[in-house]
């Protein structure tokens, strides 16, 4: 199978985008992000969960939860190129929610085939969801879980689950005596013990959830199968999150650097602050146009797909760490402060960056495939 | 790589059939000499024939020129060029030694040239029997190119032209050049204006071009002295007055930002040519010994490597992403930064290239025992050519800077 030149990003694909677009600089401003989650800057605040459910609510209303369902199972089974888009605009806006967690549940139920169907019907009738598998040592492997699985029930820990705080429901990574194998858990379930990190990014909430006997419904008896097929479509989705993130930044800062003035020049006029911003733009186009071309792939060229995934995800790395540390210097004394947003977006790229393998870990990943399968 | 034909109109697929078939059967055998890396390091009139018959041939069978007028030589077609391009890279071709004719003196002429003047100058540009060369660099005006002091006096219906020329690639075999000169010297700017001079014709009788040896050993470009030379007031380009804004339908194009899409071949491999992309460094490192093992199985390598990869695929969906106008808010934005990212990239790979090969990377042409026959330490000096001509990189992100991003100009 090949790509379309123009990966697929139709009509309907350009409507959400920027449907979505308007939609977040309609009602979720910087302002009302630093007013939602930053009130209290104590550095060892207790971790609580910040967001905005009316707003949250509109978008569920919109039919983005159901994006990633397929249409047979009652969801929209929008091609990746355009949830894709979505997600740059989510990341933009940087707006607290489970959308990208449920997106990823519904990818690793769809590939779980018949037996995920019932899970699936629940994301179409408005439960969210999130993945539960990493262990203590935070790997992203599903292999590693520490949950354990013996007649349908749960014990063990899970760590690093994102937006836990925020969903009805856990998609949980176990093992079993014979299998690798995904549940599908109600987030309030007898025996369930959520306890949220204290983590720097203000826009996300992550919990360790404990599994204390737990009864559970089995979506797949081959985990590792399902995951395999889900994580590009995860990765993709994170980096366009990304991608939006970076152009945040990268527009505000270069409106401040426009603007402020030093030695009688704006900051702008300076090359030792306009080059090393132009490099952020050129890393931010690097990585959106690996996301719609690993998104294309997903959709198009699925022999491809976890190629053009590692790339995007390790170029969007290295571009959140650098648009990031640029974002902070050039705003000088005042980009230091807890009053100017840029520490918000700093904070959600750090995280985004190591979530799901940072840039190192994807191009060794790459280095598998494009090296050593090669030989 | 994708395959582009799901979108080709219909007069696209069409051609790309014929393109390809013709291309089968036509694509030109090994040279009997060794060519340099590319058309900017043409050194021999054995490297230039062997190139010419080719770019006679390809534009004979209508893949040079393909979406220029039939008026002036060209095919006639919509968006063919790019399809051309495709193929031939595909077919692993030869390059085209006109590339400065191609690249910047035909659209030039084409935008701002009077009919007569196209008619005359394109066809043959495009068949490559005539080479074009460009006269914008003088020892004093670089990066600053409106501050040229090549000066063009008027008499009569004539002009008289005294100045002097640098880095001009492929004056050597150039009838032809594309220059930047002077008119008035009181407005920096608007006292620039443009010609096409025939400068072959006119050797020892006012222009005299002198080669200049490069870092690497080749020659490729030159010095170019004007005495009195006179040229007809006809092969002015557009106003008297108006050579910046000419001069910038040129820029654009060099730096593959312009309207019309550069006629580009290409990818031709054996003993006497080169590719300096991600893949080839990993045949180089497994066939590197290192350690007991292969330069392959260094972790630092590898991810070096692998960043190379990256970029290369980066670009390419940027030139696909390009075409997609729901995915930019800048039109500019993508366009502006395909030269910079272009040679940054080979610079960087043909760096890497010398570390994978460690102690070797120390042989050059002329030892027997080089790896690759020295080309890539050849291919990292000549990377250099690229990040500053048409624009050195600092130039090109004050450019991004300003223009896309709106930023204060830097002096
Ligand atoms: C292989 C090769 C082929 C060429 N072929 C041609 C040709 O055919 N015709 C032609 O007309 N010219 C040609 N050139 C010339 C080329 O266009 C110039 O070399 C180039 O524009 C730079 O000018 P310069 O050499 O005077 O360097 P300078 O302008 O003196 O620059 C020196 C250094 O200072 C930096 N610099 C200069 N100004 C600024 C600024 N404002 N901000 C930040 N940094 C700055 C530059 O980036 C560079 O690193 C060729 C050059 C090369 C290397």
């Amino acid at each position: 199978m090949s790509q379309p030149d123009d990966f697929g990003f139709n009509e309907e694909a350009a409507l959400l985008k920027s449907s979505a677009a308007k939609f977040f600089s309609e009602h979720f401003s910087a302002d009302k992000l630093h007013a939602l989650v930053a009130q209290d800057p104590s550095p060892d605040r207790a971790p609580t969960v910040q967001w905005d459910q009316a707003l949250w609510q509109q978008m569920v209303d919109l039919g983005w939860t159901l994006l990633a369902v397929p249409e047979e199972q009652g969801g929209v089974g929008m091609p990746l190129v355009g949830v894709a888009g979505l997600a740059e605009e989510l990341g933009k806006a940087a707006f607290p929610c489970p959308l990208l967690a449920t997106l990823a549940a519904s990818y690793v139920l769809t590939a779980c085939g018949e037996q995920g169907h019932g899970a699936l019907a629940d994301i179409v009738n408005g439960e969210t969801a999130t993945l539960a598998l990493s262990n203590a040592t935070g790997s992203w492997s599903p292999a590693d879980t520490n949950v354990v699985a013996e007649a349908g029930r749960l014990n063990g820990t899970a760590c690093f689950v994102q937006d836990a705080g925020k969903v009805s429901r856990l998609l949980v990574c176990a093992r079993s005596q014979q299998s690798l194998e995904l549940y599908w858990v109600a987030a309030n379930a007898a025996g369930v013990q959520l306890q949220q990190d204290a983590i720097l990014d203000l826009t996300r909430d992550q919990a360790h959830i404990e599994f204390r006997d737990v009864e559970a419904q089995l979506v797949s008896g081959a985990a590792q199968d399902a995951m395999d097929a889900a994580l590009p479509a995860i990765w993709t989705l994170l980096a366009a999150d990304m991608v939006g993130a970076g152009e945040w930044q990268l527009q505000t800062t270069v409106d401040y650097v426009k603007q402020r003035q030093q030695f009688d020049h704006p900051l702008g006029f300076f090359q030792a602050v306009k080059h090393p911003l132009v490099n952020v733009m050129i890393a931010i186009d690097q990585a959106k146009s690996l996301v719609f071309n690993a998104a294309c792939a997903v959709d198009c060229e699925p022999e491809k797909a976890r190629q053009y995934a590692h790339m995007a995800k390790a170029s969007a790395s290295d571009m959140a760490v650098f648009a990031s540390s640029r974002s902070v210097q050039c705003h000088g004394g005042i980009g230091f402060t807890w009053e100017c947003y840029v520490h918000l977006f700093f904070k959600r790229q750090k995280h985004s960056e190591m979530l799901w393998g940072n840039a190192a870990w994807h191009r060794a990943r790459l280095a598998e495939i494009l090296i050593d399968a090669a030989a | 790589m994708a395959d582009k034909q799901i979108q080709d109109t219909p007069e696209q697929a069409a051609f790309r059939e014929q393109a390809r078939a013709w291309l089968a059967d036509n694509r030109p055998g090994d040279p009997p000499v060794r060519l340099p890396q590319s058309a900017l390091e043409i050194m021999t009139q054995e490297q230039l024939a062997y190139l010419q018959a080719w770019q006679k041939s390809a534009c004979d069978a209508g893949l040079v020129g393909c979406d220029y007028p039939v008026e002036v030589g060209g095919g006639g077609k919509t968006d063919c060029q790019r399809v051309a391009n495709e193929e031939m890279l595909r077919a692993r071709t030869p390059y085209f030694p006109n590339i400065i004719g191609l690249g910047m003196a035909a659209p030039t002429v084409f935008y701002h040239g009077q009919d007569a003047l196209k008619q005359r100058l394109l066809p043959r540009l495009f068949s490559g029997e005539d080479i074009w060369c460009q006269g914008f660099s003088e020892p004093g005006a670089g990066s600053d190119l409106a501050s040229v002091q090549t000066f063009a006096e008027r008499k009569g219906d004539k002009w008289v032209i005294n100045g002097h020329k640098v880095w001009t690639s492929l004056a050597h075999f150039a009838e032809w050049m594309i220059l930047l000169l002077r008119t008035d010297k009181s407005h920096k700017y608007d006292g620039l204006s443009y010609f096409v001079v025939p400068i072959r014709s006119a050797l020892g009788k006012g222009v005299t071009v002198r080669p200049l040896i490069k870092m690497t050993g080749e020659t490729g470009f030159n010095e170019v002295i004007f005495e009195d030379l006179e040229v007809d007031d006809a092969f002015r380009l557009d106003e008297l007055g108006k050579g910046w804004q000419v001069a910038m339908t040129t820029l654009a194009h060099e730096r593959g930002a312009g309207q019309l899409v550069t006629p580009r071949a290409g990818g031709m491999t054996n003993k006497s040519s080169h590719i300096t992309t991600a893949s080839a460094l990993v045949r180089l490192a497994q066939a590197t010994a290192s350690d007991g093992a292969t330069a392959a199985d260094d972790p630092l390598l590898r991810d070096r490597m692998m960043q190379q990869f990256i970029r290369e695929a980066g670009l390419a969906a940027n030139q696909r992403r390009a075409r997609v106008p729901a995915l930019q808010d800048n039109p500019m934005r993508l366009s502006l930064q395909n030269k910079l990212l272009m040679s940054e990239i080979a610079q960087d790979t043909a760096g890497l290239a010398m570390d994978i090969q460690g102690a070797a990377s120390s042989l050059y042409l002329g030892d027997p025992n080089a790896p690759a026959g020295g080309q890539w330490p050849m291919a990292y000096m000549n990377s250099f050519g690229f990040t500053i001509a048409a624009g050195t990189s600092e130039v090109q992100r004050n450019i991004l800077g300003e223009r896309v991003l709106g930023m204060a100009k830097s002096k």
